[in-house]
């Protein structure tokens, strides 16, 4: 394999994508990722120097919305899969220590 | 504002020998005018109960997508013209990804790669002299909703009415090299904001934003110190006062033989100082992509052309019009100028017939006045230019008197009444009916035998005193002048009754 | 009357000449799910109650003449990653285990507009990602064929409820293969419309460049009237296009004179199972006989793909998947200290192993210092592969070849390794990267007795050549499988 995935490596990427594996789970991360990384990097071999990277793939632009209130207020709706409700806002822990 | 600051400051060059430089660099966000959210048809108006200006989309719900708001790219456009940006013809929105709760699809879709403007720039003028301040980009994009802390049940609240609501940020270069020139800058901002309506910019309310990244380095020295960015700052000088703090607290690390850390810091303008919002869930690594939900955007000449074609005239335009077409002093232009608001409400009154110096007088005069006395901005004048045209014409037509006027006035700087009708139905109007004064002129003489007799006695001020008597008597009513004519004419009636009313004809 | 046996249009027909009521053909489909849902699984939910309120409301707008189209009475299946207003919308995924939409996604607006009456939400792979239905949060779905194999996915509650007559058509969303290979699996026809022709509105985002929703139904006929329902210019959704060629029956005629049919080289290589290809070269010769002008060529990059495809899909994901936190619907962990905690015990207790793993390099192939390499690389294959195509294009009406390498595997054989799971979507993920539409027709069985499925990928816009060389190739094929048009194997 010639991806190496460190511990440093996984932990990083369990704080950004918020997600915390136990240690077995961690380990076959690291070997998955290392995996699949090493099959990507089948990419270099394209030369690809002069290509424009294509987000969108066809030249459909400027696509927008007339600035008229069209919606009211659906407040219940919102609020009937909340997990936590309070007043009629979301409740969460504290999120100032 | 700074004393302290600079004197602390110079007891440190004093002992080490050594000068700072400071450089700021700033990062404000401006809170656009549009009616709706910009990616859904919610409403943005303030003052909604929790989660009323919400829908699937301003909420993260699974399967909603975002739509542009033209306005928001039109404003977006209409600023980075006026800050003499380059404007990016092909122009896309990322997504920024962080978790918190008041970001409910824990991306903000936001600009990175391709922002609606780059390098731009605007003069500013303090002390020292005129200068520009490079604009390093703007970009668009989405603001996030509002926390509330429940300290009863050791929680946070979540309300998703602000979520969506649509933001420019403008970055500046890091040109800046004291809060003299960081308020002139924002100032100068605020004004061309202001004056394209794209927002009325408010720091106290959270309609202007404003995040200072600042690093001090030795005089001389080529490259930068680590920078910090300060967030919190809700006016213009807690901002003076956050720079001043900063600068001080860099020095006295750096002169301690410490390092200044890369970090983002909250300044509390109570306590006069900041604190590092530190977390070690905090990555800052935003994996910023291009949104595939949203094309782009590609704008062509005809669609600037037509932006720069709705521009307003600037102030800087408009104050020399002003010289040119008006004959008012140049203070008060510089006043009126200073906001969008108060121009048009004065172009507007002189539009109805007022004469542009009796226009100016309210504006200069009672309306400061009004608004020092009440905390506002000239933003917040609510009184409409027909309204302060129907007044003026009222009081040029003796209808009611100066007293009764300023009266009226408050009454419609706080209610924006039409002052024809307020004066009819409380019957304002003046009084020139000379039985009517003539009794209450009799009256003040009887009550006031001094004044009277010093009157008499030549001296003339006292006149002025009894004419204030009957004016209070008749409620500010009374027609001064018949009235002062009247009170002569008594007075007079005991020594030189016949000469006096003869010489006193009106007619 | 045989109502299981109908296809979505004849059903309507039927319908429409008052053979047959709303409330039959939607019992029949019900009794046919009593009878068969423990063994195959197609299903999240079944909404029988509301299906049969729904049927009697549809049938008075028929007989009032206010409903007229084609598939009005008729019952569908709809993938569970698909809001339904009111109708637990889980993405197969106990994240989702309890979510209750406040609006139903376009897609399916369009189909109620036009008198469907909904049966329930289909099994599927969590979030789609996945390629046999076995990565649901709720059990595995089988193959309706053969119940030790998979069904194919992640739109494999869809192709099986069609397969076994629980429902008379599905809607599934395809965003590297999942409606075309579960059709391939299961002997039913799938099509992925061209990218932006029906709205994603309502669709719970996996890959948002890449998802397409579309039909899988018993024939192209059926493929086509649906097609017709659901594709319409969404303004909630930025990417959907105004096309004005959506009369799609049209295109249902029995001709391929002078079609031109390009057969990548590629796509008939090392990998591709013996009897998949043998099939695939003999409906081609079908073609040829009636006329198409067939020609072999090398389109090129194909093996760049795949990696292309996961590294995009996945960075994508790692971001619509953010919104899965335990605050405004869904699952949340019930012990946590604070923020922080709450996002990760939620997130790992919520999600499936092979969900984690793709937000996992989603979110590594987006991270700092490696944003260059992994996705703007990847975003440029994509743009030499769109290229490839363009090129393929201009000298062929049609790209024909198979849709998977082989025929559906045996449950619990692919997960162990994720890498041979995701090449078998090899011939089926290039479409997605170039939004080109792509149809899965059955064209034979193999030697176990599990269909084969031939693909055909047309030029952006050309569904109807697709729609015209699929129904070509299936007049002359004939019914496929069981003589009473039960699409599936098993005898009752």
């Amino acid at each position: 394999m010639a991806n190496i995935i460190s511990n440093e490596t996984i932990e990083y990427v369990g704080i950004l994508a918020k997600l915390e594996l136990s240690e077995d789970e961690k380990e076959q991360a690291k070997k998955d990722m290392g995996r699949m990384l090493d099959h990507i990097d089948k990419l270099r071999e394209l030369d690809t120097e002069d290509v424009e990277p294509m987000s969108h793939l066809f030249p459909v632009n400027n696509v927008f919305r007339e600035d008229v209130v069209t919606n009211g207020d659906t407040r219940e709706e919102l609020l009937n899969n909340a997990p936590g409700e309070k007043n009629g806002m979301f409740m969460v822990p504290r999120t100032f220590e | 504002m700074n004393r302290q600051g600079a004197s602390l400051a110079g007891r440190m060059a004093g002992r080490m020998g050594k000068q700072y430089e400071t450089v700021i660099g700033l990062e404000v966000h401006v809170e656009l005018a549009a009616k709706t959210k910009i990616f859904c048809g919610c409403s943005t108006a303030f003052g909604g109960e929790p989660n009323t200006h919400t829908c699937p989309v301003c909420t993260g719900m699974p399967g909603s997508l975002p739509v542009l708001n033209k306005q928001v790219l039109a404003y977006a456009v209409a600023v980075g013209l006026a800050v003499n940006g380059t404007i990016t013809r092909y122009c896309k929105f990322d997504r920024k990804n962080y978790f918190y709760p008041d970001n409910p699809q824990n991306y903000q879709i936001s600009q990175l790669y391709l922002p609606i403007c780059r390098n731009g720039k605007v003069e500013i003028e303090t002390k020292e002299g005129k200068k520009y301040v490079g604009i390093h980009e703007i970009h668009m994009e989405e603001d996030a909703g509002k926390l509330i802390h429940d300290d009863r049940e050791d929680c946070s609240l979540v309300d998703y009415n602000r979520s969506g609501v649509p933001l420019i940020e403008i970055v500046s270069e890091p040109d800046m090299r004291s809060s003299e020139e960081v308020i002139a800058y924002l100032e100068k901002l605020r004004m061309i904001i202001q004056y394209l309506g794209v927002s009325d910019c408010k720091l106290q309310e959270g309609s202007m934003r404003v995040d200072v990244n600042l690093s001090v380095r030795e005089v001389g020295a080529e490259q930068l110190g680590s920078r910090t960015e300060m967030k919190n700052l809700n006016s213009f000088k807690a901002i003076a006062r956050a720079i001043e703090g900063e600068r001080e607290r860099q020095i006295k690390l750096l002169e301690s033989g410490q390092r200044v850390v890369q970090e983002t810091r909250r300044w509390d303008d109570g306590k006069r100082e900041s604190y590092a919002m530190r977390s070690k869930e905090d990555a800052q690594d935003y994996r910023y992509f291009p949104d595939p939900d949203l094309p782009p955007m590609v704008l062509d000449d005809v669609y600037l052309e037509e932006i720069r074609s709705r521009q307003p005239e600037f102030r800087e335009e408009k104050m020399a019009r002003y010289k040119e077409e008006f004959d008012i002093p140049e203070y008060d232009i510089e006043i009126i100028t200073g906001s969008k608001h108060m121009a048009d409400i004065f172009e507007a009154a002189v539009a109805f017939g007022s004469q542009p110096k009796k226009v100016s007088n309210w504006l200069m005069v009672e309306t400061l006045r009004l608004l020092k006395e009440k905390g506002m901005d000239p933003e917040d004048i609510r009184f409409s230019p027909e309204n302060l045209a129907r007044l003026i014409r009222m009081t040029d037509a003796k209808e009611i008197s100066g007293s009764v006027a300023k009266e009226v006035f408050e009454v419609m700087f706080d209610q924006d009444v039409d002052p024809e009708k307020y004066v009819e139905e409380k019957g304002l109007k003046m009084v020139n009916d000379e039985a009517v004064l003539k009794r209450t002129v009799e009256e003040v003489i009887a009550a006031n035998p001094r004044s009277v007799e010093d009157y008499r006695k030549g001296k003339e001020r006292a006149i002025g005193f009894l004419v204030g008597q009957t004016m209070k008597a008749m409620k500010g009513k009374a027609d001064p002048e018949t009235t002062n004519r009247l009170l002569k004419e008594l007075l007079n009636v005991v020594e030189e009754p016949v000469g006096v009313i003869g010489s006193y004809n009106p007619n | 009357m045989d109502i299981l046996g109908m296809t979505a249009v004849s059903l309507g027909v039927a319908i429409k000449n008052k053979e047959v009521t709303v409330r039959e053909a939607v019992k029949a489909a019900l009794g046919r799910i009593g009878e068969k849902e423990k063994e195959y699984h197609c299903f999240v939910t079944v909404d029988g109650e509301g299906a049969l309120g729904k049927a009697d409301e549809v049938q008075k707008r028929i007989d009032e003449g206010e409903l007229t189209g084609p598939l009005a009475g008729v019952p569908v299946a709809i993938k569970d990653n698909m809001c339904t207003e009111g109708l637990l919308t889980t993405c197969a995924s106990k994240i989702l285990g309890n979510f209750i939409p406040a609006f139903s996604s376009e897609a399916v607006r369009n189909l109620q507009k036009a008198g469907a009456v909904i049966l329930g939400k289909t099994n599927m792979d969590e979030f789609a990602m996945g390629s046999t239905t076995e990565t649901s949060a709720f059990g595995a779905t089988k193959n309706p064929w053969n119940p030790a194999y998979v069904p194919g996915g992640s739109s494999g509650g869809s192709a099986a409820a069609v397969a076994a007559g629980e429902c008379f058509y599905a809607l599934g969303s395809d965003t590297g293969g999942s409606i075309r290979q579960p059709a391939s699996f299961c002997g039913v026809v799938g099509l992925k419309p061209t990218y932006g022709t029906v709205s994603r509105y309502g669709l719970i985002a996996y890959g948002s460049s890449l998802d397409q929703i579309g039909p899988l139904c018993k024939d192209v006929t059926d493929c086509a009237a649906v097609m017709e329902v659901i594709a319409s210019h969404d303004p909630k959704d930025s990417t959907s296009i105004e096309r004005k060629d959506l009369d799609f029956t049209c295109a249902l005629v029995d001709d391929v004179k002078g079609m031109r049919i390009g057969i990548p080289r590629d796509y008939f290589g090392e990998g591709l199972a013996g009897e998949v290809k043998k099939a695939v070269l003999t409906a081609t010769k079908v073609l040829e006989d009636k006329g198409a002008i067939v020609g072999e060529f090398d389109l090129s990059l194909v093996e760049y793909a795949v990696p292309a495809y996961y590294t995009i899909a996945a960075a994508e994901a790692s971001s619509n998947l953010e919104r899965f936190d335990g605050i405004k619907y869904g699952y949340r962990a019930k012990d946590y200290k604070g923020l922080h905690d709450m996002y990760k015990k939620t997130r790992s207790e919520g999600f499936g192993a092979e969900v984690k793993r793709r937000i996992m390099l989603g979110s590594f192939v987006l991270s700092s210092g490696y944003y260059d390499a992994y996705y703007l690389k990847a975003l440029k294959v994509k743009a030499l592969i769109k290229k490839a195509f363009d090129q393929a294009f201009s000298d062929y009406d049609v790209i024909l070849g198979p849709v998977a390498p082989t025929t559906a595997p045996k449950l619990g054989e692919s997960l162990a390794d994720p890498i041979k799971m995701y090449l078998g979507d090899i011939y089926t993920i290039s479409a997605n990267l170039a939004g080109l539409p792509g149809i899965s027709i059955p064209c034979g069985l193999d030697k176990k007795g599990l269909p084969i499925g031939l693909q055909l990928i047309g030029d952006c816009f050309n569904e109807k050549k697709l729609i015209r060389t699929a129904y070509a190739y299936e007049q002359a094929r004939g019914v496929f499988g069981r003589k009473d048009g039960r699409q599936d194997g098993k005898t009752v």
